[in-house]
């Protein structure tokens, strides 16, 4: 299988933190109001951020 | 793989109303699965609600979908299920819309055993409309109704639906993400009354006024009370101090009210032959 790609759609992203706070790889940071990958190398492919995103901001592909 | 929820959704609907951190998005997420997973026709498939931020859900989803009075979805819903019995039909809503003004429609519906999947969106409290009590906020807790403290004990969700009746009752927390799809799944095959609770969260109207700094200690909390009921066994009285169960908490098989009014239509017709 190919190296996970984690997206953030910054227009949908509300900024509250669920992804940053509970990927257990920390692979996201908030930057300003708006999450970010910062270290997309660290994905497991586990899809915890992508269930959790109340606001359907988050892709992993 | 990142799962297609836009084929489930109204176009051009996002981002949703909802607040940053509200749990009826996850809800909304785990639903969509579950409808996946059990393979729901659009066009066969009805979602109800009534009135409140977690009844808004409908208004996002591209299936048959009403969004109704404050309190009476179930009674939209039964009208839906007695007519098309053929439809899958979901209702959708929070613990003011379903357990405060539509508590009543909510415990008769459980007692009729009637075949929909209820999902009930617990933020313990008026979300909407500012943050008023509602049956299912905490002892103790503030509220914008109860600045000094909620004097009330609550209605146990689950527990009610079981004593009135309902043949499936099931409970997670919208941080179990996972188990909100599972357990609607296991709702939407259940033939009967199938009632989910979900344990919300409103970081707006709860949250600031109950000392959670922000929607991370909020979910951090519904992680921390969560105890499957597999395990709760084998914990002492004091251990579950606080927890909530989660996971299956009832099902049995009992007639259902469509089945019993088919043969109430039969009797007649027969009575009217003869
Ligand atoms: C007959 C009637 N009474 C009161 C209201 C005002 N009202 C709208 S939503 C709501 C409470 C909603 O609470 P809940 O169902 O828990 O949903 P939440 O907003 O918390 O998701 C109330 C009291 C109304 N719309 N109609
Ligand atoms: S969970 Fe979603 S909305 Fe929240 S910060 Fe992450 S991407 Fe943004
Ligand atoms: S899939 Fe898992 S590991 Fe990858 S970013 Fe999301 S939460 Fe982190
Ligand atoms: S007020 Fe509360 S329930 Fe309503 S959208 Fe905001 S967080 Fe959610
Ligand atoms: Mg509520």
């Amino acid at each position: 299988m190919n190296n996970p790609t984690v997206k953030v759609i910054e227009d949908y992203c509300k900024g509250c933190s669920i992804c940053v706070e509970f990927c257990p790889t920390e692979v996201f940071d908030m930057v300003g109001f708006v999450a970010q990958v910062v270290r997309p190398e660290a994905c497991t492919r586990c899809m915890l951020c992508e269930l959790r995103c109340p606001d359907f901001a988050v892709r992993v592909y | 793989m990142a799962f297609d929820y836009e084929q489930y959704l109204r176009p051009g609907k996002l981002p949703h109303i909802w607040c940053p951190g509200c749990g009826h998005g996850i809800v909304m997420k785990g639903l969509l699965r579950a409808i996946d997973r059990c393979g729901l026709q659009k066009n066969n498939t009805a979602i109800v609600s009534g009135t409140g931020c977690a009844s808004r859900l409908p208004g996002y989803v591209d299936f048959n979908t009403l969004h109704t009075a404050h309190g009476r979805a179930v009674a939209f819903a039964t009208g839906i299920k007695m007519a098309r019995p053929e439809m899958d039909v979901l209702v959708v809503g929070g613990d003011g819309d379903g357990i405060a003004i539509g508590g009543n429609h909510f415990i008769h519906a459980c007692r009729r055993n009637i075949d929909m999947t209820y999902v009930l969106m617990n933020n313990y409290i008026y979300g909407m409309t500012g943050g008023q009590f509602s049956p299912c906020t905490p002892t103790g807790d503030r509220t914008s109704t109860t600045p000094y403290g909620n004097p009330d004990p609550i209605f146990d969700v689950a527990k009610l639906a079981i004593g009135a009746g309902a043949t499936f009752v099931a409970r997670t927390t919208a941080f179990h993400a996972t188990q909100i799809d599972k357990l609607i799944t296991a709702g939407l095959r259940h033939k009967g009354m199938a009632v989910i609770e979900v344990l919300d969260d409103c970081p707006t109207t709860f949250g600031r006024r109950n000392k959670f700094r922000s929607v991370v200690e909020m979910m951090k909390r519904l992680k921390d009370i969560a105890v499957p009921v597999q395990t709760a066994g084998q914990m002492s009285p004091e251990q579950l101090q606080g927890k909530i169960l989660t996971g299956i908490l009832h099902q049995e098989h009992k007639p259902e009210y469509c089945d019993q009014y088919q043969q109430v239509i039969a009797r007649a017709q027969t009575a009217a032959k003869s």
